[in-house]
């Protein structure tokens, strides 16, 4: 969480390292944009967790991207310009107004950022929003770095108050995270209307109202194809070396720049509706074409349609993130081997050079934090046998890895919950005696998930959900939401009280619990209990996460030399404190060789959430003496 | 070693929360103060989570994709000793690797699933490289705390860069002057504990 203190913007002018997602805080809030709204989701949050920063503008965090987007056209209709974030997959949710609003047009403009995780930073899947934009008649721009997102953002706005429509600014990791060189300017005030116009025709959309909109927006699809054609933000940039010309589009341009510094370019930033005209002015300046995109073949397909020749995905990836290294290698072909080094990119040079291979070296896969609340969860989860456990989307997603392995699935956000009610109504014979378990967290719970555990309990299904609330939304870096009792400037809100939600859905009273998960009996018991009785219940656990100033650190724990065994059942935790020190093989009393593991705990690192004394039968684990004095210094900055 | 290259590439790795991305910034806002174009990125998505962090850095006249290639790193600073190992085929011959010799051993290598390497920094220099090892962690709690390790880390590629030192470490002082005034001094000494360290762990 940022500091929830507002900023004094810096000055007109000023050039600043920013980040895409920074530069278009800053360019919404130029804007003189009234109401911004997101939920989190990697690479898109930092968006939002900036704008809150400024003043005169109303920001929050929503409970999902459907509602965001919502609220900001509702922002829009009250004659306001209004701003959503959101990751890719936030837009498969948000879509259902999507494909309305483009119908009715809008007041105050509106700018809907998408962020796609190309190269899967963080994600289930891989998307190309642009898609989006085709599907519902909506203009897109795509910014290749911050400089540009910002002056894109500022820019989308006057298109959307221009055409009527909300406009879509596809970002992607590479332009979201990457920090550069960014000029900001003044901010305007700018408001299109002073008050909501009732006008039940345009807003009220049943059939008779909505089907009038339609031949509107095809009206408006020729407008915008004429404003693709004229805009600064598309442009031919000239090159000496004519053997291919380069159609490309957001961060795939600065690595056609890099690669490729002599040759033609189209620079696409207002990319949909495609400024044919130009594609067909490039081609004239180059024996052959390219188009260079990130991550499907959507330019490619439509210049095809329009009968011009052109290379794309023949010749490079359809998925994951484009790079220099790349373009060089899946172009060498194409522009003869031998030249593709000196001749094409005479300052880069790779392919003379002999290449070292990477060394072999061990994964570091991202791991839960030392005490982390879910890790007694899925330590208990990992002893329980014959079941099926559907998960979801959070840090506990990581349960699935070793040394748990007990997750089993994770399909979308809340899907944990259908998946179950699915696995118990469709189980086959063979699973006729397995025990369904859902594990959610609080905030995925309250963004998709309840609908799902309300259709659990309307249908009898024999399912018991982990609700576990640690008072944050944990994998985005910490954010607030409406189970954490803040808002998204840290300030008090009311907190969901899940007890009483899970109850109104339907959950009988006596098969709610709501427990300490740090005590691995209670919480073994009753996972057992309620997974042998039929029918559905929910365990809420209730412990904060780490990183969270709920969290209160303990007395740290150390391990008695002398009195470890081996017997490496506190491995079995996954707390990354506990460390092992040495492996012995020993023949147990029945003749069967063990390996045994012994260890230490990393006390600099341990908060004696005292997990693993539990699984400690020689009670080799105990409290270190006194607690080394740790000195808050704070040279790395949280939330890195 | 810079002045023949117009863009310096250097790439920063080392295990989540270690300061990694703070280097970085740093570097990058010290480059554009110098009047370099620079740009930074990294995939830290989960980095938080005790993962892998990657941080690029490149500064020149003019700077357009903010990758930098395999086999094109001028500099590779490691705060992590297998962290080392996992990157350094991203440098160009002859580039410079300054390596804290710090283990961090993940869950799957305690789990027993994977070693960690027993000469990572042998293995390093097998493969070619100029290394500069020495154990900036242990400089950094003989200062008081090991997250000086990052200043110790800057200190130790100071040398190196197309800027004199001086500036670097003014850029770091600064930055904790207008946070944390009561750091300033130590981050200083905790800069100049680098430089010497890395000066004395050049490769002969």
């Amino acid at each position: 969480m940022l500091n929830p203190k507002l900023l004094t913007p810096p000055p007109a002018g000023s050039r600043l390292l920013m980040s895409g997602n920074e530069a278009v805080a800053r360019a919404v809030w130029e804007a003189g944009a009234r109401v911004a709204a997101a939920y989190p989701g990697t690479p898109s949050t930092e968006m939002l967790e900036n704008l809150a920063l400024y003043p005169d503008l109303y920001a929050e965090w929503s409970v999902n991207e459907k509602v965001s987007m919502e609220v900001a056209i509702g922002a829009s209709l009250a004659g306001a310009r209004a701003f959503c974030a959101m990751k890719h997959v936030g837009l498969n949710v948000a879509s259902d107004a999507l494909m309305t609003i483009t119908l009715t047009g809008i007041v105050g403009g509106l700018v809907i950022a998408v962020a796609d995780d190309v190269g899967f930073s963080s994600s289930q899947n891989e998307q190309d929003s642009r898609y989006w934009g085709r599907f519902a008649h909506l203009p897109v721009l795509e910014p290749a770095d911050s400089q540009e997102a910002y002056a894109m953002a500022l820019e989308a706005f006057a298109l959307s108050e221009k055409f009527s429509a909300p406009v879509i600014l596809r970002m992607t990791t590479r332009v979201c995270h990457v920090k550069c060189l960014t000029t900001v300017g003044e901010r305007q005030l700018h408001r299109v209307a002073n008050s909501f116009t009732k006008d039940p025709r345009r807003w009220v959309m049943v059939p008779g109202n909505a089907q009038h909109h339609v031949p509107k927006m095809l009206v408006r699809d020729k407008a915008l194809a004429e404003a693709t054609a004229s805009s600064p933000l598309n442009r031919i940039e000239a090159g000496s070396d004519n053997r291919i010309g380069f159609i490309t589009s957001g961060a795939a341009y600065m690595h056609v720049r890099e690669t490729f510094p002599n040759a033609p370019i189209l620079k696409l930033g207002f990319s949909h509706p495609l400024p044919i005209a130009l594609v067909r002015e490039l081609a004239n300046q180059a024996e052959q074409l390219i188009v260079v995109e990130e991550t499907e073949p959507l330019l490619e397909t439509e210049i095809k349609a329009q009968g011009i020749v052109v290379h794309g995905k023949d010749w490079l990836p359809a998925h994951g993130e484009l790079s220099p290294a790349i373009l060089r290698k899946g172009l060498a072909t194409l522009l003869g081997e031998a030249t593709a080094a000196n001749e094409v990119a005479p300052n880069v040079k790779l392919q003379n050079v002999a290449q070292r291979a990477p060394l072999n070296i061990f994964p570091r896969p991202p791991t839960m934090c030392p005490a982390c609340p879910h890790m007694s969860v899925f330590y208990t989860l990992s002893q329980l046998r014959n079941v099926n456990i559907s998960g979801d989307i959070g840090c506990y997603t990581l349960g699935a890895g070793a040394p748990w392995k007990a997750l089993d699935t994770c399909i979308s956000m809340g899907a944990s919950m259908g998946v179950a009610l699915g696995l118990d109504k469709g189980r086959g014979p063979d699973d006729e005696d397995k025990k369904i378990v859902a594990v959610i967290g609080d905030s995925t719970f309250l963004h998709m998930g309840m609908q799902g555990l309300l259709d659990i309990a309307y249908n009898r299904g024999n399912v018991t959900v982990l609700l576990l609330d640690n008072r944050t939304v944990g994998m985005t870096g910490g954010q607030e939401n409406p189970g954490s009792g803040r808002d998204l400037h840290g300030n008090p809100a009311p907190r969901v009280d899940f007890a009483k939600l899970v109850e109104a859905l339907g959950i009988a009273k006596d098969r709610i619990h709501v427990l300490n998960p740090y005590q691995l009996p209670v919480l073994f018991k009753t996972l057992r209990q309620e997974t042998k009785t039929p029918g559905p219940s929910v365990i809420i656990t209730d412990r904060p996460c780490v990183l969270t100033d709920y969290y209160e650190i303990l007395k740290p724990y150390e391990v008695d030399d002398s009195l470890c065994t081996g017997c490496g059942n506190c491995v079995e935790v996954g707390c990354p404190a506990i460390r092992v020190t040495r492996r012995e093989k020993a023949i147990k009393p029945s003749g069967k060789e063990v390996e045994l593991a012994f260890v230490d705990i990393d006390t600099a690192a341990c908060t004696g959430c005292d997990i693993c004394v539990q699984t400690c039968a020689p009670k080799a684990i105990r409290h270190v003496p006194v607690r080394p004095s740790i000195k808050t210094i704070g040279i790395v900055a949280a939330g890195e | 070693m810079t002045t023949s290259h117009q863009v310096l590439n250097i790439l920063v790795v080392g295990v989540g929360g270690q300061g990694v991305m703070t280097a970085s910034e740093v570097l990058c806002e010290t480059a554009i103060l110098q009047g370099f174009d620079a740009k930074k990125t990294e995939m830290a998505g989960m980095s938080q989570r005790g993962g892998v962090v990657s941080s690029h850095v490149r500064f020149g006249p003019k700077i357009f994709s903010p990758e930098i290639a395999c086999g094109e790193a001028d500099i590779l600073v490691a705060f992590e000793t297998a962290e080392a190992m996992r990157w350094c085929h991203y440098l160009r011959p002859n580039g410079v690797a300054m390596v804290n010799r710090l283990h961090l051993e993940p869950p799957v290598v305690s789990l027993g699933l994977f070693p960690y390497p027993t000469h990572p920094v042998e293995e390093i220099r097998k493969h070619g490289i100029r290394i500069h090892d020495f154990d900036g962690s242990a400089i950094a709690l003989e200062l008081g705390d090991k997250r000086l390790v990052n200043t110790v880390m800057m200190g130790a590629i100071s040398e190196n860069l197309p800027f004199a030192p001086e500036v670097l470490k003014e850029r770091i002082v600064e930055r904790f002057r207008v946070r944390k005034p009561a750091l300033a001094e130590l981050n200083a000494q905790a800069f100049e504990r680098g430089r010497e360290a890395a000066r004395e762990a050049a490769p002969a």
